[in-house]
């Protein structure tokens, strides 16, 4: 597994844990919480800089550059328009063309609209982003995705931040046998055995946020994900035993009394 | 002394000297530029021309940056996401 790295766009990584930043109780946590799953890649918010009450703290103080690849969103974007203007305040801002690019369909689920998402990426793409979109478990909108130059697909699991686990691995399944590149399940783990789920059907990588952030101690889920994704790709990669209906000895007849 | 004019700054109003820059802004606010995303009349400046784009009267600016995020509640939140920056 050593030289299980994960490329895209020509990018190694070595964790295929990505994290959130959002919801933690502070920078401190935040830092101690991506320390703890591993994870080499952290997704941002891009936000107005608060100009009226400031202290002298800033997220990215916290996470080192040369330690982490960052990977802006255009979280809250509801049309093709925001999106847009988010992920290009995002490179201006930045320190790369990497964008998780999201277009929300719905406030109440947060699930993307698929044809603002195919609409903006195209643009983006044009423009020289490496956009990474956050998708629904709908094979063919991954594959248009690809097919307009997305090096990566991320699907969701279930809706943002709702912990649900993986409602349709059989998608997510026929996703990663389509697509032929990276697939990264984003949104909707809420424990150690979804993540690990998600690797076993063979995702590429997992990304997260709530599941850590909004666990009792935050720390200790963020080492449980790093555990269930390295466990998670091993068995994958190890490749399981099929299901059968009855069962079959272990141990030999053969010597019996 | 040059002249004061009003600008919008992260959508609230305020006077700046009518002879500054966006850069002086920035260091007026104490704002370092680095990682700091400004747009200006909707446009999105290099930060090369910071130094070079003086301010007008009526001029739009919004400085960004970036915030932990990465789910639900940066959504629902738009707009109320604050970055801490010197």
């Amino acid at each position: 597994m050593q030289n299980d790295r994960l490329i895209i766009a020509g990018r190694e990584f070595t964790s295929r844990l990505w994290v959130g930043t959002g919801k933690y109780k502070g920078f401190a946590e935040t830092k101690k919480a991506i320390e703890a799953s591993g994870a080499d890649v952290v997704t941002v918010a891009v936000r107005r800089v608060n100009i009226t009450d400031r202290s002298k703290e800033n997220l990215l103080d916290y996470l080192d550059p040369k330690k982490y690849t960052i990977l802006p969103n255009t979280a809250g974007c509801y049309n093709v328009e925001d999106a847009l203007r988010y992920a290009r305040l995002a490179r201006a801002a930045g320190v790369s063309d990497l964008i998780k690019l999201e277009v929300l369909g719905d406030e109440r689920t947060l699930f993307p609209d698929t044809v603002g998402l195919i609409e903006a990426a195209k643009i983006l793409v044009k423009e020289g982003f490496i956009v990474l979109p956050y998708t629904n478990d709908d094979p063919i909108v991954a594959q248009k995705l690809v097919d307009i130059g997305c090096p990566a697909v991320m699907p969701l699991a279930a809706p943002i931040g709702s912990g649900l686990g993986i409602r349709n691995p059989y998608n997510l399944k026929i996703i990663m046998e389509m697509v032929k590149v990276p697939i990264i399940v984003d949104a909707g783990v809420g424990t150690a055995s979804d993540a690990a789920l998600a690797m076993e059907l063979g995702a590429d990588a997992v990304l997260m946020n709530t599941a850590i952030a909004g666990a009792q101690d935050p720390i200790a889920m963020a080492e449980a994900m790093k555990y269930a994704v390295y466990a998670g790709r091993l068995a994958y990669k190890a490749g399981r035993i099929p299901r059968k209906l009855y069962a079959t000895a272990s141990s030999p007849i053969e010597g019996m009394l | 002394m040059a002249e004061a004019i009003q600008i919008q700054v992260n959508g609230e109003q305020r006077g700046c000297r009518a002879d500054a820059t966006v850069g002086d802004l920035l260091r007026e606010l104490a704002i370092k530029t680095e990682r700091v995303a400004v747009e200006l009349n909707l446009e999105i400046m290099d930060r090369k021309d910071f130094d070079h784009r003086s301010l007008k009267q009526g001029d739009r600016v919004e400085i960004l940056s970036f915030i932990g995020g990465g789910a639900p509640m940066d959504a629902q939140g738009k707009g109320r996401g604050f970055v801490h920056a010197e």
